[in-house]
């Protein structure tokens, strides 16, 4: 079984994030650049399916030039190997044209499964495997708990907000996953080793045969008007519990009409 | 004026309440029409797009529209988009509701927006990043403006609407039909609000100690008929069932009130709570982070001031 990987480098999750004045897009220097967390799942995911079946296992990325951080540390939880899409002409580009890019990228590589995390901790916007999915004409097994591959068939549990649905489709078939999927694995010293030595394949975007004119900030389907940092919220009353605080809250409530 | 779309949300036959909001924010823009996919459109669906002024129903009800997940819904929008060119379409930023607006913006080549708060007549999208420390304004530059807009952003007004019903009939691509659904599994919930769309949200943390705290975690979301909420610290250590996780790796909740109980306030789960209305807190160390965001806070022990809180609740309602 032939598996990639998508996975994204994001500012720190513990770290404050802003937004450029210059181009309104988000500052990515200001940070350290970690693997977005859910990716971690999804590698795992992909490791897991692998060692039970065979396989192999192929981390794709689009991202500057430091991305390749986060390809090394796919690397070095296991994956075989590793594409990375940089060109100076994807920066500020939207999940549209993210979608477009990793999709032709992804394209004609004979991939039976492509996972995703469900969520970047940057944009939260959890559309772009959606999207991946219809330009390629997959069948959609998004924000799934537990992944099945026996045969052909792919089944998961697809969180909802009920439970969850069972979905079920034939490979090839694209799948994002949610943190309850498995427990990421942390590096080994012997697999960061070995990573040093497993092959990367960089693109740019000539290489991947993307049209530039559909990328980048310029070629964005929505733009930023403006922005600006929320206006502090204005100091709350806080007291200490002296026997009465639960009803020193509830005529709080009751003041503000909740009861 | 022009047709502004709405993918109406379900629940058992009946529209969720964050659709009453995006039918009432569609008004604002133009005529606000809603779009019902699947099986099982009813009186009581239509009664409630009705009192919410949707002046036309479109209605895809064919029983295959529910066996294939987000893609169906996707296919019977692009067709509307195509036939009415509407000025706009909403979506609630559910899981459902984001991924059909994400396959929709391809098919369309339209641009997309998501978890917008407010959108003005002239469809600038406001929404609130990075946890809520950022409001961003943005607009659609290229075809039709589609926006998901998280729930509880827009107070519901009724505004009668005839809610005329126009069957709609889409032939699914091949592609759509490739995932089915073969099975849903609905998990106990006790009979709560919905922890997305839920005005008031009673939450606990690390401070609960244990699963048996959540107990009374429960007991104060009762007495307010509140969803239950968790930290990823109390979700990790098993304490409560993950889909009750709020934060950046769980559900982001913007209800009326949020109650954070023995919560210390990373930005991890503040991400998921940060733009409620109103926060209180409750917790015994009085330098943990969520009493910056406090409108009302007690320092003390969570068990003692939740109980007394509980209590309280109960007497008032009599």
């Amino acid at each position: 079984m032939k598996i990639a990987v998508c996975v994204k480098q994001v500012p720190d999750t513990w770290a404050e994030k802003t937004l450029q004045a210059s181009d309104s897009t988000l500052d990515r220097d200001a940070a350290d650049g970690v693997m977005n967390e859910l990716d971690e799942y999804a590698v795992e995911e992909a490791l897991q399916l692998a060692e039970a079946q065979g396989g192999e296992v192929t981390v794709v990325t689009m991202g500057p030039e430091r991305a390749a951080e986060t390809v090394r540390k796919a690397l070095s939880m296991g994956a075989d190997n590793g594409i990375h899409l940089v060109d100076a002409s994807l920066h500020g580009s939207d999940a549209l044209a993210t979608s477009y890019a990793l999709a032709e990228t992804l394209k004609g590589r004979g991939f039976d499964l492509v996972i995703f995390g469900s969520e970047s901790t940057d944009a939260r916007m959890s559309v772009v495997p959606a999207m991946v999915a219809e330009r390629l004409g997959l069948p959609q097994l998004t924000f799934a708990q537990k992944v099945e591959v026996v045969g052909d068939r792919v089944t998961i549990q697809r969180v909802s907000e009920a439970g969850y649905d069972t979905v079920e489709a034939s490979l090839p078939a694209l799948v994002s996953v949610v943190e309850k999927v498995n427990e990421p694995r942390y590096p080994s010293f012997k697999g960061i080793m070995a990573a040093k030595k497993k092959p990367v394949e960089t693109l740019s975007i000539a290489d991947a045969g993307l049209d530039a004119a559909k990328l980048g900030l310029s070629a964005a389907w929505s733009s930023v008007e403006d922005f600006a940092a929320r206006p502090p919220k204005a100091a709350g009353t806080v007291v200490t519990d002296a026997g009465d605080g639960g009803a020193k809250i509830a005529d709080y409530l009751s003041e503000h009409k909740f009861i | 004026m022009g047709e502004v779309l709405v993918l109406v949300e379900q629940s058992d036959g009946g529209v969720k309440k964050v659709t009453t909001e995006l039918l009432t924010l569609a008004r604002s823009l133009g005529e606000a029409s809603a779009v019902w996919v699947g099986p099982g459109y009813s009186d009581a669906a239509a009664a409630t797009l009705a009192e919410f002024g949707a002046g036309t129903v479109y209605v895809a009800g064919d029983a295959a529209y529910a066996d294939h997940p987000v893609a169906p819904k996707a296919e019977v929008l692009a067709q509307l988009v195509a036939e009415k060119a509407p000025i706009a379409v909403l979506v609630a930023s559910t899981a459902d509701g984001k991924e059909s607006a994400g396959r929709l913006a391809v098919k369309t080549n339209s641009g997309v927006i998501t978890d917008a708060v407010a959108v003005s007549p002239d469809l600038i999208a406001t929404q609130s990043v990075f946890g809520g420390s950022t409001v961003v304004h943005s607009k659609v530059t290229a075809g039709t403006p589609i926006i998901s807009v998280r729930p509880n952003s827009i107070a519901p007004v009724a505004a009668p609407g005839a809610a005329a019903r126009v069957d709609v009939a889409v032939d699914l691509s091949d592609a759509a039909k490739k995932a089915t659904v073969t099975g849903r599994t609905v998990a106990a919930k006790g009979g709560r609000p919905d922890l997305a769309e839920a005005s008031i949200v009673v939450s606990g943390g690390r401070g609960v100690g244990g699963p048996e705290g959540f107990g009374v975690i429960e007991a104060l979301a009762d007495s307010l008929k509140a969803a239950v909420g968790a930290s990823r610290a109390a979700t990790d250590a098993g304490w409560y069932p993950h889909q009750f996780q709020v934060g950046q790796t769980g559900k982001t909740v913007s209800p009326q009130l949020y109650i954070a109980n023995g919560i210390s306030g990373a930005i991890q789960h503040r991400a998921g709570m940060q733009t409620s209305k109103t926060i209180i807190v409750v917790n015994k160390d009085p330098e943990a982070p969520i009493f910056e965001l406090a409108d009302f806070g007690v320092v003390g022990d969570l068990f003692t001031v939740v109980f007394q809180l509980t209590e309280e609740i109960g007497k008032r309602a009599h």
